[in-house]
């Protein structure tokens, strides 16, 4: 990947924390609003595969490592929500 | 390397999942304890950890194009964010132990002290490997023939941030 499109990911990830900042500040990320919890989580899923896809490569790795890493993330965000929501 | 980062992967998962669970089951004592925890901070963390993860990126790249100079000062840059970060944890961590809570508190602190004290020591370990590969870069000959160390390197860093990204919202983020 070229520098500038790691360059360009760095900014995006950066601008996904700053969302999820901006909705964990106003206190929307709970148990009340389900909206903003789906999307905080939606981001740690998005920055998580930039992470795994772009800065370590793995879009280019062998698929079995691909496959772990994005399915830890999905099976490991996703058991969190789900019993967020069950609660 | 990898068979390390799975390893670990799947123990910060579980403890994630057990820290999600423990909240379910007490929802009041954990949104005591999380509304004592400082999002601020947790923000900065998160920026740090992803800027070094850029750099780290960046450095490999470098590297790989036969730029020593310029591989080992995007390593470094990489380290200097984990040293940061740390710095940022141990300030968090005082505040904390002044005001006497500590693991053994109530089941929030456990967990909280459990869950950012074992990747607090893997964001140490992930600096001093990115110190020695930015140190050793001018003394290898690193390029696109053989880019396996620092490459190495980066895979352990990547994770440690990949388990930060999970880390922030599930515990200084999502409330009950």
């Amino acid at each position: 990947m070229k520098p500038i499109a790691l360059d360009r990911l760095w900014l995006a990830l950066l601008a996904a924390t700053a969302v999820t900042w901006l909705l964990g500040e106003a206190g929307w990320v709970d148990a009340a609003h389900a909206w903003p919890v789906l999307l905080v989580f939606g981001l740690a899923l998005a920055k998580g595969l930039i992470i795994a896809l772009d800065f370590l490569e793995l879009r280019h790795a062998p698929a079995v490592w691909r496959r772990f890493i994005v399915g830890w993330l999905v099976v490991t965000l996703g058991a969190i929500l789900t019993l967020h929501f069950a609660a | 390397m990898w068979l390390v980062i799975g390893m670990e992967m799947m123990t910060f998962g579980l403890l994630f999942v057990a820290f999600a669970l423990a909240r379910s089951r007490e929802p009041a004592l954990f949104a005591r304890g999380q509304a004592t925890l400082d999002l601020h901070t947790g923000a900065f963390n998160t920026a740090l950890l992803l800027t070094g993860s850029w750099c780290v990126a960046r450095g490999v790249h470098a590297l790989r194009a036969g730029r020593v100079a310029a591989g080992a000062r995007w390593t470094w840059a990489g380290a200097a964010c984990g040293l940061v970060f740390i710095g940022t944890k141990s300030v968090e961590y005082a505040g904390k132990f002044a005001t006497g809570v500590g693991l053994s508190t109530d089941t929030f602190h456990t967990f909280y002290f459990l869950l950012t004290g074992f990747h607090f020591l893997h964001v140490a370990a992930a600096v001093v490997i990115l110190a020695a590969i930015a140190w050793l870069a001018p003394r290898r000959g690193w390029g696109a023939h053989d880019a396996h160390a620092p490459e190495t390197a980066a895979a352990f860093w990547h994770m440690v941030d990949l388990l930060w990204v999970v880390l922030f919202p599930l515990v200084y983020v999502l409330r009950g």
